[in-house]
This record gives C-alpha cells, sequence and structure tokens, in this order.
C-alpha cells in the first residue's frame, strides 16, 4: 500500500501545491485523483515517485519511507504513463517499450521480446514494432506509452492525465482498454485527471482534490455521487450526478415484459391475442428474434408487416449487464416510452416502461441508503 | 585551361595538395567547436542564467576580425596552420551553442519527464535522449560552421600562404594571373557545396525516426504547448 502521510509541498516561490494530504492509497486498485487545474494532483502524483521531493510529511510504499532506497531504483519500480505519452521519438516503439528492462540489465533479446507481448496485450498490431512514433495516431501512441509502463511489469502504476489529449473516441476505448488490463493484471494504480466522468469509470476509489492543495473526499464514485461531502465536491461533480450515478445500479432487477413481443410472421390470432395486454405499443421482432421495431395494435395486420412504418425503437439495452442508466437512456430515447432489452446476441428479451424503471430506480436508491456499497463492490461495478 | 590547375610552386602542393590542406584547416576547428560547444551547451541548458552571458561572448568573439586575432596569436603560435584555426573554432561556437542549446532544449517537457520517471539519471538522459533528439538541430548548426568555415580558411594567406586555396588569390595577384582566383572561388564554393550535402546524408542516416518532409516542425510543435502543471514539469524536468 502507498500511504501518503500529511504531505505538503510549497515551491521556493511561497507557492503551496499540496497541503498536508493524507491518502491510503488501496492496494491493486484504481485510485483516482481529481480536481481543477492547480488542486496538486500532478504534484502529489510526482511525489510517490520523488519527481517532486515533499516539503513536509512522508510518503510510506508497504510501510518502507520511499526516501530509504535509491530514487532510480524506486522510479524503475513504478510504470510511469504521462499526457502525449512522452515517447522517445528517436527510438523505434519495440525499443521505446524495453527501455525500462534493458536498463534493468535484461538482455536485449529478452527485453523485445517482453516488449512484442505488452503490443499483443495493449492491443497494438505487431507490425507496429519497428516503426517510430511519428507514424502512430495519438491514440496509439498512448496505448505504447502504457505498454512502456507495465514493461518491467511493476507492482504499481502512476498515470498523469494519461488519455486528455485524445479525442474523446479514443478515449473511452482507452478508458476501458485499461479497465481490461486492469482486470488481467491488478495493479496498484494511481490516475489523474480533471475529468470527473473518467474520474467516475475508472476510479475504486476516487480523491477530490481542491484548488490550494488540499483534499475535500475520498471516496468510491458510488459515495461521492450520492453524498458529496461539501458544495465544492457538489458543484465538481457537475449537475447530472443522480443519472451518473445510475451507472451503479444493475438493470438485472427490472421485470422484463415479453408479452408484447410479436414476430413478423405472427397470425392474426396471436397478434389479438397480443394486444390485449397492458402495453399501448407491440415490439415487432424479425424471424432472427431482432426487434424491428413499435407498432400499434390495431394497426397490425397478420402476414403482410411493413417493417418501414414501424416506430424507431431507439437503443436497446443488454438485459442484465448494462445499468439502469442505460435502460432510462434507452426508455428516453424510444418514441413510445418503453424501453427494449436484448440479449447478448441482440435477440428481444423484453420490454420496460419507463414507469417500472422509475421505480426500480427508488427501490436501488433505498437499498442503497440502507448499506453504502463496500469499495470491493464497486470494484465489479457495471461498465456501460 | 591547362593553366587552371598549374598551381605555382611558391605553395608547394598540387590542386589537390591544396584542396586536402584547405579541408584539414576548415574542418577542424568545426570539430574542436563542436567538442567545445557541447559541454558548454549542456551548462547552458543546466543553469538557464547563463546562456544569455555565453551567448553574448561568443557573439563578441565573433565580432572580431580574424586579422586582429592573428596580430595577438603569431607571437604565440607563428605563421601556422594553427593561427588560422584558433580564430576558426571561436568562430564556430557561434553558431554551434545556440544549435545545440535550442535543439536540447526543443525536447518536449512530456519525453524529459518520462525518461525522469523511468530512472534515468541527468548524463544518460542527455546522452540517450536529449541529444539524440538535438542532432537534426545540430547538424543544421553544423552546416552552416563548416560552409562558413570553409570560406574563411582562406584568410590564412594574410598570414605566410597558410590560406590553402586563399593563397591562389595572392598568387593571381603577384603572378597577375586571374585563372588563379577563379580556382580558388570555385573550388571552395565547390567543397562547400559537397561538404554541406555530405552533414545532409549524415543527418538522414542518423535520423530515420524523422517525419520526411516535415523535417523539425513537429518538435517544435510539441515544444509550444502549454502544460497546466508547469512548476511541477520543470521541476522534474531538472
Amino acid at each position: 500500500m502507498i500511504r501518503i502521510d500529511s504531505v505538503t509541498k510549497q515551491y521556493p516561490d511561497g507557492t503551496v501545491a499540496v497541503d498536508r494530504l493524507s491518502l491510503d492509497i488501496p492496494d491493486r486498485a484504481i485510485t483516482v485523483l481529481v480536481g481543477p487545474s492547480g488542486c496538486g494532483k500532478t504534484t502529489t502524483l510526482r511525489m510517490i515517485n520523488r519527481m517532486v521531493e515533499p516539503s513536509e510529511g512522508t510518503i510510506l510504499i508497504d510501510g518502507v519511507d520511499s526516501r530509504q532506497q535509491p530514487v532510480n531504483t524506486l522510479r524503475r519500480s513504478m510504470g510511469y504513463v504521462i499526457q502525449n505519452a512522452g515517447l522517445f521519438q528517436h527510438r523505434t516503439i519495440v525499443d521505446n517499450i524495453a527501455t525500462v528492462p534493458r536498463m534493468l540489465g535484461w538482455s536485449k533479446d529478452k527485453a523485445r521480446a517482453r516488449a512484442r507481448e505488452l503490443m499483443e496485450r495493449v492491443g497494438l498490431d505487431a507490425s507496429f514494432a519497428k516503426r517510430y512514433p511519428y507514424q502512430l495516431s495519438g491514440g496509439q501512441q498512448q496505448r505504447v506509452g502504457v505498454a512502456r509502463a507495465l514493461a518491467a511489469d511493476p507492482p504499481v502504476l502512476l498515470m498523469d492525465e494519461p488519455f486528455s489529449a485524445v479525442d474523446p473516441v479514443v478515449r473511452k476505448g482507452l478508458q476501458d482498454e485499461l479497465l481490461r488490463i486492469q482486470a488481467e493484471l491488478g495493479k496498484t494504480i494511481v490516475f489523474v485527471t480533471h475529468d470527473i466522468d473518467e474520474a467516475v469509470k475508472l476510479g475504486t476509489m476516487v480523491a477530490v482534490l481542491r484548488t490550494g492543495g488540499r483534499l475535500a473526499q475520498f471516496a468510491p464514485p458510488a459515495e461521492l455521487l450520492s453524498d458529496p461531502a461539501d458544495a465544492f465536491v457538489e458543484d465538481f461533480l457537475g449537475a447530472d450526478r443522480g443519472i451518473r450515478r445510475l451507472s451503479f445500479f444493475s438493470s438485472a432487477g427490472l421485470e422484463l415484459l415479453t408479452t408484447p413481443i410479436v414476430a413478423i410472421d405472427s397470425t392474426a390470432e396471436q397478434i389479438a391475442a397480443r394486444g390485449a395486454t397492458a402495453a399501448p405499443y407491440l415490439l415487432v421482432t424479425g424471424l432472427d428474434g431482432r426487434p424491428l421495431g413499435w407498432s400499434e395494435p390495431g394497426a397490425l395486420t397478420a402476414g403482410r408487416v411493413d417493417a418501414d412504418r414501424l416506430l424507431p425503437y431507439g437503443r436497446p439495452f443488454v438485459a442484465e449487464r448494462d445499468s439502469l442508466r442505460a435502460a432510462l437512456d434507452c426508455a428516453v430515447l424510444s418514441p413510445t416510452g418503453w424501453a427494449v432489452a436484448v440479449d447478448a446476441e441482440g435477440r428481444a428479451a423484453g420490454v420496460v416502461s419507463q414507469a417500472a424503471i422509475g421505480e426500480a430506480i427508488r427501490g436501488a436508491h433505498a437499498a442503497g441508503r440502507e448499506e453504502q456499497p463496500a469499495p470491493a463492490e464497486t470494484a465489479q461495478k457495471v461498465i456501460r | 585551361m591547362n593553366r587552371f590547375f598549374d598551381i605555382p610552386s611558391d605553395l608547394q602542393h598540387d590542386w589537390f595538395g591544396l584542396i586536402g590542406l584547405h579541408l584539414r584547416e576548415a574542418l577542424l576547428p568545426v570539430l574542436g567547436g563542436l567538442l567545445l560547444a557541447l559541454p558548454l551547451a549542456q551548462l547552458c541548458v543546466r543553469l538557464r542564467w547563463l546562456y544569455p552571458p555565453v551567448l553574448w561572448v561568443t557573439t563578441v568573439l565573433y565580432a572580431i576580425p580574424s586579422l586582429a586575432f592573428f596580430v595577438v596569436l603569431i607571437d604565440y603560435t607563428g605563421q601556422t596552420e594553427l593561427t588560422v584555426m584558433i580564430p576558426l573554432t571561436i568562430y564556430s561556437l557561434v553558431v554551434l551553442v545556440p544549435a545545440i542549446v535550442d535543439g536540447v532544449r526543443s525536447v518536449p517537457q512530456e519525453t524529459l519527464a518520462a525518461a525522469t520517471a523511468m530512472g534515468f539519471g541527468p548524463v544518460r538522459r542527455y546522452i540517450q535522449v536529449q541529444l539524440p533528439i538535438a542532432v537534426p538541430a545540430i547538424i543544421a548548426g553544423l552546416r552552416v560552421a563548416t560552409v562558413s568555415s570553409i570560406s574563411l580558411v582562406s584568410v590564412g594567406m594574410l598570414i605566410g600562404n597558410q590560406g590553402a586555396l586563399g593563397n591562389l588569390l595572392h598568387d593571381a595577384q603577384i603572378y597577375n594571373r586571374p585563372e588563379l582566383a577563379w580556382n580558388s572561388v570555385i573550388t571552395s564554393a565547390a567543397l562547400a557545396v559537397l561538404a554541406d550535402a555530405l552533414l545532409v546524408v549524415v543527418r538522414i542516416l542518423l535520423t530515420p525516426w524523422m517525419p520526411s518532409g516535415a523535417r523539425g516542425a513537429k518538435s517544435k510543435a510539441a515544444g509550444v504547448r502549454p502544460d497546466p502543471a508547469v512548476p511541477a514539469l520543470e521541476d522534474a524536468a531538472r
């Protein structure tokens, strides 16, 4: 465990970057430091590998003061990922990744073999190995940055706004990839970002820092969203934290109705029987079970359903797997106000109304008030 | 045309001999200048306050006419090649020091911070990261220094025929053979062009990592990016 113990960083000009900060960073989990510009989050991260020396306080790594060992030994035991990747532009991708193993005295062949293995792990095609950084896109460069940090298999990974310079689509891909890699490797990750959505998505624990380098709140993201410590945290979380908090509730509890679903080749009797249920619309599915669209029961006749005349159903959510936030989003997008649930293969699994989703949200909130989710549970939170 | 290459015997060399002499007198100072400039530039990068005075001194030295240098040096080193090469070495600093400093400084902050975070000490970082990335800027400086040095060697004729190809200018005058002056000018120019082309080839061989067609543009663009955590970044990069 990394323990930051009442650490202060004051620069010679009097600026206080970090003010008596104490944090216990749990092992094998992602701890996110988040806050506005000038809150000292990057400084805090750099004090962990002593790129910045604290003015006061100590940082303990597994109970040992970080100043006990030679600074370069300490740094080589921690992977480091930086904004814009900071790759060595004069070295090939494979040599970039092999940098730390080479410094640790590995043979060239062994280091390069390790580098190629890591390229695969971070989703880079082997054909990139002999290329130079300028030949890669920003997102690809950042993947190399992550691979380089992982090269010597360090127990700790420090990530300094690694994904903030890439476009939103690439960023989402990189975030998902990080969660996947973390599920496989279980590193102790300290992640700095100014993006609260990124913090909530990635963090097992989130530390919100305020300007002047003071800790505002340290909590799992679900707790942050439900119980912000003060007005600053609440303001920083943004307007729709209620909606965002739904990401942490599974859609598994939703009661899906299957009766309003009719296949495109249904007979008149079947349609008539289905039309008598509570739902004002029927969901027509293709022969493969995939949803095609909504129709009013009266407008539906057997034998010749015109797929073009059906109402669109918006975007379906995957039953059980997606969160309540996804389900609610589907219901809001659907012109009928009913969300369509599909199974993993994309076949219609049922439909659910906005009212039923609202009911489930109230139920989830009530359960959440009774017992706050423990960090271990939120680690397996529902990822949209 | 025969008379064009007919070098007067007082120069004690044939045409090729003069070329060899000329290259030696021009290139050794550039090499010496580079060996001086590398540590000097590294000092200027690490101690920022040192750079302006160093720049000032090299500029003032450049402004001193070589003739003045000769007058002072001739008491110590006599009418020798060395007397010609010392001022040329000093002159090359005015180009090489800024070229290396700018090249080393153009290495993006992220790259430096990443190197530090991976456990590079200052010396290893300078040699393995900063210098290689500065190679294009250093070679750009070497090109200017080399070409100017090749043209400046000629002035050595003033101290007893130590000007290699430049001596032909003097002989052209005393023997009234203008073709020798043409020979001097054309050969020097050709040497300068060839040396310059050679340096370009060296640059291309040393920097397979540069995007072709966008030389230097990329590192410059990366260098001016504003960063939210400048104090921490600079602290780390130091």
